[in-house]
């Protein structure tokens, strides 16, 4: 084996925050090697240095044997890096061989550029029809459409963000065998995740940050999850606590809710229907866009419906708007933090203003109590572990995982009687999800009724009480949580989309 | 080399400093300009931007011009700010200027000769209704069809100069004017004019409306969840429905009120420095307001500062015109090249300039 990748002593500051600090590491050819970290351990900006997005202050790059200082992410994939991100750049009108070329150098002319794609798809297993506009895929789909735009390239080092976050376990498992064959035929992989199961099964090699530093290295397969956890966050995890917890009425019920997409490429919901009593927790499962936005919007107010499709405490809501349903005790938190749940350039006061207006009585006769809102939004601060300087910068200049505690705060922080919650600890690190989960869990025990959608289904599990899946906008049954195993779960889902092909025998 | 790096939150102290250095960028761009028309830059700066308000021989004039000019701007783009920052893109405040006065003189002319004092009271309830009903014409029609309010509200202008022309030939005209085009002169109809209250101010009551409306904005938008919601439309349209916003009633909102404001302004107008209604009564107030509204931030207090700095340019370009025979096209020009350079460095607010190649890794 030799070295693809050798950092040494990079450093990079932002100001305020030193986003790396002296971090080395080393890659072998063909190895899987995970980079794992709380958020704002700066994961994400040393990998942005190797593909070219930012440049260190110090500290240097060796990629195969020469000095490596890419000035941009078309040089870094010259040079033979490659980068799947979390968050897809796709256009959804567009079909899967023209947004394959739309991220080439110099794409070759259509024809041989889809007899490439499917060549490729097949000898990796990822199948995928060039033909097929990106807007139909599911989100597992569009991902191989990332992977595939990788591999025409030809990488010597491939860099995978987060990359089981929308796909079902079996899914999973033929991500992972198809990163295993890159592996055996001489590429380089960094894997980032927080799903410590899955770095155990695939990887082998890893580097721990903590706070930009390099805290351990060590080799997955002879750690426990929780050891590894506790390296990265440098402190003792406990799981949440689950209380014995009588249920009470049916607080939130759900009847033959039917109603068209308002997003573009959405997914319409067909005659769902659910009851979450007062102290459950209904965990709803399902792949990316299989209508878990559309039910948040349902349930939430946004998105308005015949009035006994939804009902609180037994009274239609489904023509009331978000305002009216607060009043009813009724919060949400939805998926996508920036632009929905927060505005990206207003403060976190105004941002706690945002949704807490109703249930905290910020407002007078309609005119603002700023103190009050100050106070409302440190307290978020405070009790959720916001790493900020301070309430007064803007959402966006908050890390991913730092927001995300933030809003699911704001909507704890509302003594509410129903929560309605999308992908709760999405992108959010080990510490922190286990502390939003704990702090859902006291709420449930002091009576409120939960529905959390979420694509991590160990989440669920840990979580709730009852369990269902979404799958093309249809909701399976409830059933109790208690004896669901995982293959259970995946056919609920929908099993593998697109995957009957793929890896047969 | 020069590259743009984005800045963490936007920043405080650029917000506030990017119209003054849009208006210095302008008076060397504009100086170059009057240069090579053969004129003496600092003379043109001077006579636009000094005389005016302290040449002796001219300020006796120009000085009450100030506010008498600045007036319906200020008010039309505290208007039209609500809705620029709920993203709501009234372009048509000109017509409903027009529809406002004209509103607004028919109710005072209704009355003539008669003597009462609730005529004038009545002719400003009449010109805000003008305006309101010409603006809701577009909100109504983007609330319920989503037409593009933008198309729609521009066109309206041309309509409503069409209905101006007509009525000052027609219905409203003089009967005593000897056919001339034209209105009787309200501002010599006591009952119904809008005079000047302390002599040798400019101040009208519309210059009163122009500082309550400014007063009036800045509460809404730093204290009231009205103004809250407004702003949050306008940045992050998805969070403001989460938030509750009904979307087209924020469009009936803000449409109404730069409608009612665009209106008002035009009935004071009317009652008091224009006089009467004429075919050219309209100088295109409704247009500059927009400029005036953007110069200033979109914020209250920036916007009456921009109206005071606009209106000068217009009294000192006049000045100009006359006094170094500058031509009317290359005040205009100008005026146009102080709203490029507002909206050029405007990225300084969001991004920082950094000189100097991209970097490489550091030895």
């Amino acid at each position: 084996m030799t070295e693809v990748l050798r950092i040494e002593g990079v450093t990079k500051t932002y100001p305020g925050v030193v986003a790396n600090a002296d971090v080395s590491l080393s890659v072998q050819t063909g190895e899987i090697h995970a980079l794992l970290g709380e958020n704002g351990a700066g994961k994400s900006t040393l990998v942005k240095m190797i593909y070219g997005l930012v440049r260190p202050d110090a500290g240097q790059m060796i990629f195969r044997g020469a000095p490596f200082a890419p000035a941009s992410p078309g040089a870094a994939r010259v040079a033979g890096v490659g980068m799947v991100f979390q968050h897809f750049s796709l256009f959804e009108a567009l079909d899967v061989a023209e947004n394959v070329a739309l991220g080439m150098e110099n794409p070759p002319p259509m024809k041989t550029l889809a007899a490439r794609i499917r060549q490729v798809s097949q000898d990796y297993g990822l199948p995928l029809d060039p033909s097929r506009r990106v807007g139909d895929l599911s989100a597992g789909e569009r991902q191989r459409v990332e992977i595939i735009r990788c591999l025409l390239q030809d990488p010597k080092l491939l860099i995978m963000d987060e990359p089981t976050s929308v796909l079902t376990p079996q899914e999973v498992a033929i991500l992972f065998r198809t990163l295993r064959q890159l592996a055996s035929e001489g590429t380089a992989i960094l894997y980032i995740s927080h799903k410590l199961e899955e770095i155990r099964t695939l990887c082998d090699e890893a580097t721990i940050l903590r706070r930009g530093r390099v805290v351990a290295t060590c080799t997955p397969r002879e750690q426990s999850a929780r050891e590894m956890a506790e390296l990265m966050v440098g402190t003792t995890l406990t799981p949440p606590a689950r209380r014995n917890r009588p249920l009470g009425h049916v607080a939130l019920q759900v009847t033959g809710l039917s109603v068209p997409s308002p997003i573009p490429f959405g997914t319409a919901l067909k005659d769902v229907s659910l009851k979450v009593a007062a102290g459950e927790v209904l965990g709803i499962a399902g792949v990316a866009g299989n209508g878990q936005d559309e039910l948040l919007l349902a349930l939430s107010g946004e998105l308005r419906t015949a009035p006994q499709m939804v009902q609180i405490d037994g009274k239609g809501v489904g023509d009331l708007g978000p305002n009216a349903r607060r009043a009813l005790a009724l919060v949400a938190a939805p998926e996508e933090r920036l632009g929905h749940a927060a505005a990206p350039d207003m403060s976190l006061v105004e941002n706690a203003l945002l949704s807490g207006v109703v249930r905290k009585g910020l407002t007078k006769r309609g005119f603002i109590d700023w103190p009050a809102t100050r106070t409302f939004a440190a307290g978020i601060v405070a009790d959720f572990d916001v790493r900020t300087p301070g309430t007064h910068v803007a959402a966006r200049a908050l890390s991913g995982g730092n927001l995300q505690k933030f809003v699911v705060g704001r909507e704890l922080s509302q003594s509410p009687g129903i929560i309605v919650i999308n992908q709760p600890t999405w992108g959010v690190d080990a510490a922190a999800a286990a502390a939003i989960r704990q702090a859902i869990l006291d709420r449930a025990s002091d009576g409120a009724a939960v529905v959390v959608i979420s694509q991590d289904l160990d989440e669920l599990l840990e979580i709730a009480d009852t369990f269902a899946a979404l799958n093309e906008g249809r909701l399976t049954a409830q059933r109790p949580v208690e004896g669901l195993t995982v293959d259970e779960i995946g056919l609920m889902m929908g099993g593998a989309h697109g995957m009957e092909v793929a890896h047969h025998g | 080399m020069l590259r743009l790096e984005r800045r963490p939150s936007p920043s405080r102290f650029w917000q506030a400093a990017t119209p003054v250095l849009a208006v210095l960028l302008t008076m060397i761009a504009g100086g170059i300009m009057f240069a090579l028309l053969g004129k003496n830059p600092v003379d043109a700066m001077r006579t636009i931007f000094w005389d005016p308000l302290f040449n002796a021989q001219f300020a006796s004039y120009s000085r009450p011009q100030l506010l008498v000019k600045a007036a319906p701007l200020i008010l039309i783009a505290i208007g039209l700010s609500l809705g620029f920052r709920a993203g709501i893109w009234n372009i048509g405040a000109e017509g409903q200027y027009i529809m406002g006065a004209l509103a607004g003189a028919a109710v005072g002319l209704a009355f003539y000769p008669a003597d009462h004092w609730y005529i004038f009271p009545l002719m400003v309830l009449a010109g805000a209704f003008g305006g309101w009903v010409w603006a809701m014409i577009p909100a109504i029609l983007r609330s319920r069809f989503n037409t593009n309010e933008i198309l729609v509200s521009l066109l309206l202008v041309y309509v409503a100069e069409n209905i101006l022309a007509s009525m000052s030939l027609g219905l409203l005209r003089n009967p005593e004017g000897g056919g001339f085009p034209g209105s009787r002169n309200l501002s010599q109809y006591p009952s119904a004019a809008n005079p000047e209250l302390i002599a040798g101010t400019g101040m009208h009551w519309g210059v009163l409306a122009a500082f309550i409306s400014v007063i009036a904005a800045y509460v809404l938008l730093q204290r009231h969840i009205l103004g809250f919601h407004i702003k949050l439309a306008g940045q992050a349209p998805r969070a403001a429905r989460f938030a509750g916003v009904n979307p087209g009633a924020l469009v009936v909102l803000c449409m109404g009120i730069s409608g009612t404001l665009a209106g008002l302004a035009g009935l004071f107008e009317v009652a008091g420095p224009a006089g009467k209604i004429s075919i050219d009564f309209n100088v295109g107030y409704g247009f500059t307001a927009i400029i005036v509204a953007f110069l200033g931030r979109l914020n209250p207090i920036g916007i009456m500062l921009a109206g005071l700095l606009m209106a000068l340019t217009y009294i000192g370009g006049e000045l100009a015109q006359f006094m170094l025979g500058l031509p009317a096209a290359a005040i205009q020009a100008f005026q146009g090249m102080l709203l490029f350079f507002l909206l050029a460095v405007d990225v300084l607010t969001n991004f920082r300039i950094r000189l100097g190649a991209r970097m490489g890794v550091a030895p």
